[in-house]
C-alpha cells in the first residue's frame, strides 16, 4: 500500500454555486427578480415582510419563499395576506440546516407558480453566520439588523455585512429606550461595508417601510443582471 | 457554525476525487475572511467523514491572511476589520487574498500492483 497525492483544487461551495446558477436560469426564464432576506432570528424578517405587503406593492406581483428549521408560522402570517408562500423546512431530510442552500431552493421549485409573480422574497433560517456562504440563485442579498442586536454586530458578522447591497435597520421606534448609537453602528458598518445602502424602519410603527418597498419594487422592475 | 456544512462540502469533494479508493490527508485552503474556525472545521470533519472511505482522514488545513488592495494603488494586510484604504481613505477596495476557500488536494492509500498469479 502505498499513498499518493490527488490534485482537487475545487471551491468548497463549487456543488452549491452549479445549483445556485441553475436556480438564477429558471427565475430569470420565468422573468422573476429575487431577493435574499437574511437576518439574526427575530430581527423583524416576517414582520416587516407582513408590513410591505399589507401596504402593498404597487405594480409588482410578489410571492415568498419562507425558510425554517420547523413550522409553518411565518409562512402561515404571510398567506394570511392572500400572498403565495411557500414553506420550506430544513429540517425533515436535510438534518435541521441553519441556512437555505441553493438546493433546498431548488426543491421548492415546483411548489412555486413563477409564472404568475414578478419578485420573490426568499426569507431565509434566522442566522447572521451560514445564509452568507451560500448562495440560492438570488439578485440581490438584504439583511435586517434590528437596533436591539447592539451596535457590534457588522463587526462581529462581517462575513454576512459584507455580502449585502442594502442593510436594513428595524425596531427604529424603540430607540428612545435603549443604549444603541445609531452613529456608531453606522460608522461599524462603513468599516466592513464601505458605502452599503442603509435604511432605517420600523415594522411596528410603519416608519420607513416605504422606503423599503420602494428598493423591492425597484429590484422587481430591474433587468436581470450577470450572475 | 457554519463548519457543519462546510465540513460536508468537504467531505462530498473529497469523496467524489477519490474514485473509492481510502482517504488519509485532504488539504484544505481557508482564507481569513471566511469566518471559519479550523479546530471547529476538522472537528466536524471527523463527525461527517464516520463510515465513509474519509474516516480517520487528517484535515490539513492552510490559512490564508487577508489582503487588500485600493485603486489607489494601496495594498496592505488586514489586521483590524476595516474595509477602507489606510492611505486615501477611499472605499473602492479589492479583496486581492482572504477570500479562499478550496479543497486543495487529497491523499489516498493505492493498492500495489497487482501482483502475477
Amino acid at each position: 500500500m502505498h499513498r499518493t497525492k490527488v490534485r482537487v483544487a475545487t471551491d468548497v461551495l463549487d456543488a452549491n454555486a452549479t445549483i445556485a446558477r441553475a436556480n438564477r436560469a429558471d427565475f430569470d426564464r420565468a422573468g422573476v427578480r429575487v431577493v435574499n432576506l437574511m437576518s439574526a432570528p427575530g430581527a423583524g424578517k416576517t414582520a416587516l415582510l407582513e408590513r410591505v405587503l399589507i401596504d402593498g406593492l404597487p405594480g409588482v406581483r410578489a410571492g415568498v419563499l419562507e425558510g425554517d428549521v420547523q413550522g409553518s408560522f411565518d409562512a402561515d402570517r404571510i398567506s394570511a395576506l392572500h400572498v403565495p408562500v411557500t414553506q420550506l423546512n430544513t429540517d425533515p431530510g436535510f438534518g435541521g440546516e441553519c441556512h437555505l442552500d441553493a438546493n433546498m431552493v431548488r426543491s421548492a421549485l415546483g411548489a412555486m407558480a413563477l409564472d404568475e409573480i414578478d419578485l420573490l422574497v426568499i426569507e431565509n433560517v434566522g442566522n447572521l453566520v451560514c445564509p452568507a456562504e451560500f448562495r440560492v440563485g438570488e439578485d440581490a442579498r438584504a439583511m435586517i439588523s434590528s437596533v436591539t442586536e447592539g451596535e457590534d454586530k457588522p463587526l462581529k458578522y462581517p462575513l454576512m455585512f459584507r455580502t449585502c447591497e442594502l442593510v436594513v435597520i428595524n425596531k427604529i421606534d424603540l430607540l428612545p429606550h435603549l443604549d444603541f448609537s445609531l452613529e456608531r453602528f453606522l460608522a461599524n458598518l462603513e468599516q466592513v461595508n464601505p458605502g452599503v445602502e442603509h435604511m432605517l424602519v420600523s415594522a411596528r410603527t410603519g416608519e420607513g417601510v416605504a422606503a423599503f418597498a420602494g428598493w423591492l419594487s425597484a429590484l422587481a422592475r430591474s433587468e436581470p443582471q450577470p450572475a | 457554525m457554519h463548519e457543519l456544512a462546510l465540513s460536508r462540502a468537504i467531505l462530498d469533494a473529497a469523496v467524489s476525487h477519490a474514485e473509492g479508493r481510502r482517504v488519509t490527508r485532504v488539504e484544505v485552503t481557508i482564507g481569513a475572511l471566511r469566518q471559519v474556525v479550523p479546530d471547529s472545521l476538522a472537528f466536524y470533519f471527523e463527525i461527517v467523514s464516520h463510515g465513509t472511505i474519509c474516516e480517520g482522514a487528517l484535515l490539513a488545513p492552510r490559512l490564508v491572511p487577508a489582503r487588500l488592495r485600493c485603486a489607489c494603488g494601496a495594498e496592505w494586510q488586514l489586521s483590524e476589520i476595516s474595509f477602507r484604504c489606510p492611505r486615501c481613505a477611499g472605499a473602492d477596495v479589492t479583496v486581492l487574498d482572504g477570500e479562499e476557500l478550496r479543497v486543495e488536494s487529497i491523499e489516498v492509500e493505492e493498492a500495489e500492483c497487482i501482483a502475477p498469479r
